[in-house]
């Protein structure tokens, strides 16, 4: 970075602490904002046509391995998919495992992005490294809470990084009852865990920058719960929703003329996925405790704060944790029944949704009478997002402009962080600019 | 003696192998101990150009990171591969099976032509320079991981299995996924995972690499003995572990 009189030159080559690459440009001259780009240099690795060819048993092993944070999402999103194309109906207990595996992966994974992604920067250190000695029980509540997360996955889906008990049609091994009695019990005790990181973060709250943008949320809805896994895709703007097989006309990708990036849009330029859109969609049913954690940092819908992503991402980690403990009652109440998923191949389309921990993720692939995959098109949340974080910088630089570059630098790095950004998911469908 | 410095990076890849070092968890800060970490940009903001030992995650799709890789191999004196992607090419590999130019048509449509998105078939990272150690696996076994960096600081050489899974699976009393008329690539696939996949009810798909010396006839025995051919066998291999023909 360089300061030369009245001319502002920021250029963060591969922002740290998120996952994948990015880049942020700013070009200011005396306090008027030239350039302000948010641009992802990742290198592209082509899922939708590794799997070409590749038999229905497969799929889910191969776009598991699109982001090794959300592994569980994305072999979510492809069984339902498969299961879409060839008619393949489940059981209630395949469904409600399926969606306590999901929270396993929400547990981590916002855990992952509170505690070691964002923490730092509310107490002004460049990793969590530091923390380990400056605060000790925060980062010792943190690493139980991730651990906690990763066990519940082990449990469920056979490993803590992408799974390998799901398959079309159902499971390939199940948990017993007495493994299952156990972890609620564990989940009990995460609770207060929660609690603490929490007062953690609300005692740091100030430090979240006081920036809004109205924007457009877009995530799952069923109009009875706070979904994660089932619905048809709703928005802020507009009670319509759209079913998930007619995403595209969700999604819409573009070509904006600043930028060659493909964003994506829907009732407006862009729009923003993740916790805060879910939350802005779906805060009436929340449970009790994630409700009050969304009270006390006075997280209300329709928040415009991208910055409070994090603080969503909190209040969905109670939720799920409430959410879970009422599945688990429900499974043990009517029995681990032991199931073998018996699944014959047939030619069809079909779609899958699922809420990733970063936003709404969409699956579509077609299959011949074998089976063999034709065809794939896969669209990932941070690819949503991209185009708002550029909105999101157009119209925050100029209100910072004038502040001291490091400072500029750090905000504008903290927005990218608190979209959580999953970049390595993203670029597969993204057309790039290099500076 | 002071602490190694350790510096960690990513090429093409999905992060989840540096994610399994976050899951160490506890352990992390007893690792943290024994070495100096000074460069990782998924967890950290510090940035450093001296390290002694590098560990590297991803396989190499681009012109840029050959260069980079380079660079990074120049300045470490112990290089590490971790995972699949980078000790084998990995997943990121089923793109060498097809055409380039038209694997770039079918994701990016019209715009394939532009320069950024240009791919190169993906390499190991031994294609391209000398490894030390390959910490294997799609993940890796944070506990295996562990286990070699302590190895490296004591001076010992790390001990990796070099017998297919299927004597992991004897070992748990795992039953044979051939039993469930499954193609499962346990007796080719090196050991050094517990058999995890197996012992949850799903074939191995051969995230570890050949074995060493994997017995292929017996392999070509189990494969009569349940009525499925070597070609069978190959459409899994492909996944992970295939030795796919590079395009000229």
């Amino acid at each position: 970075m360089t300061e030369k009189s009245n001319t502002l030159n920021i250029e963060v080559h591969h922002v740290t602490r998120i996952e994948g690459h990015g880049n942020i440009v700013v070009r200011a001259k005396d306090g008027v904002v030239e350039k302000v780009e948010w641009q992802v240099p990742e290198a592209p690795r082509f899922f939708e046509a590794m799997v070409r060819g590749r038999s229905w048993e497969d799929i889910q092993t191969i776009v598991s391995r699109i982001c090794g944070i959300c592994s569980v999402s994305h072999s979510l999103a492809a069984i339902k998919a498969i299961e879409n194309a060839m008619g393949i109906q489940v059981s209630q207990q395949t469904d409600r495992l399926r969606i306590l595996s999901h929270y396993a992966e929400y547990m981590e994974s916002h855990i992952l992005h509170a505690g070691y992604l964002v923490a730092p920067d509310l107490l002004g250190q460049k990793s969590v490294v530091p923390l380990a000695a400056s605060h000790p029980d925060l980062v010792k509540t943190v690493i139980g809470l991730h651990r906690l997360g990763n066990e519940w996955m082990e449990l469920l889906a056979g490993r803590m990084t992408h799974p390998v008990t799901f398959k079309p049609g159902g499971f390939s091994s199940l948990p017993s009852e007495a493994q299952l009695r156990d972890l609620q019990q564990r989940l009990v005790a995460g609770l207060p865990e929660l609690e603490k990181l929490a007062q953690a973060v609300l005692s740091l709250a100030d430090r979240l920058p006081a920036f809004t943008r109205d924007t457009e949320y877009i995530g799952l809805v069923d109009g009875q719960s706070y979904t994660f896994y089932h619905g048809a895709i709703g928005s802020t703007d507009g009670k319509e929703t759209v079913p998930v097989r007619q995403f595209e006309s969700v999604v819409n990708e573009y070509v904006s003329p600043q930028s060659t990036a493909k964003w994506a849009k829907w009732h407006r330029d862009s729009y923003a996925v993740g916790a805060l859109a879910r939350f802005n969609l779906n805060a009436a049913y929340l449970r009790p405790q994630a409700a009050k954690a969304a009270k006390a940092f006075g997280l209300k819908p329709k928040n415009c704060n991208p910055y409070f992503n994090t603080v969503a991402q909190l209040v969905e980690s109670f939720q799920i944790v409430e959410h879970a403990l009422e599945i688990i009652d429900a499974v043990l109440a009517a029995g681990v029944k032991s199931e073998t998923p018996k699944v014959a191949p047939k030619a069809g389309e079909g779609t899958g949704a699922v809420e990733a921990p970063r936003g709404t993720l969409f699956h579509r692939y077609a299959f011949d009478e074998k089976g063999i995959c034709l065809k794939a098109n896969l669209c990932i949340p941070t690819n949503q997002n991209h185009a708002n974080i550029q909105k999101d910088f157009e119209a925050f630089v100029p209100q910072i402009i004038s502040r001291d570059p490091q400072e500029v630098r750090l905000l504008l790095e903290m927005l990218v962080r608190a979209y959580d950004p999953c970049v390595s998911c993203s670029t597969h469908f993204l057309d790039v600019k290099f500076v | 003696m002071s602490n190694p410095r350790v510096a960690i990076f990513d090429f093409a890849c999905c992060e989840g192998c540096q994610l399994q070092v976050v899951n160490l968890e506890e352990d992390i800060l007893s690792l943290i101990a024994l070495v100096d970490p000074v460069e990782w940009r998924e967890a950290m903001s510090d940035h450093s150009d001296s390290y002694d030992i590098a560990i590297i995650e991803g396989s190499i799709t681009r012109p840029e990171d050959v260069d980079r890789l380079k660079t990074i191999r120049e300045r470490a004196k112990i290089l590490i591969a971790l995972g699949a992607c980078a000790t084998m090419g990995g997943i990121n590999k089923l793109k060498n099976n097809f055409d380039l130019k038209e694997v770039r048509q079918a994701v990016y449509g019209a715009a394939a032509g532009m320069a950024h998105l240009n791919t190169e078939p993906t390499r190991a990272l031994d294609e391209i320079v000398k490894v030390d150690f390959k910490v294997h696996g799609c993940p890796i076994d944070n506990r295996e991981l562990g286990a070699i960096i302590r190895c490296l600081i004591m001076g010992k050489t790390p001990v990796i299995p070099t017998y297919p899974v299927c004597v992991e699976c004897k070992k748990n009393e795992v039953v044979c996924r051939y039993e469930f008329n499954e193609i499962c690539l346990g007796p080719v696939t090196r050991a050094g995972c517990g058999a995890r996949c197996p012992s949850r009810g799903f074939w191995c798909f051969g995230c570890r690499g050949y074995a060493e010396e994997p017995n292929v006839a017996a392999a070509s025995d189990v494969m009569d003995h349940y009525g499925k051919t070597v070609e069978d066998l190959k459409s899994r291999l492909t996944l992970f572990v295939g030795q796919q023909e590079f395009p000229p």
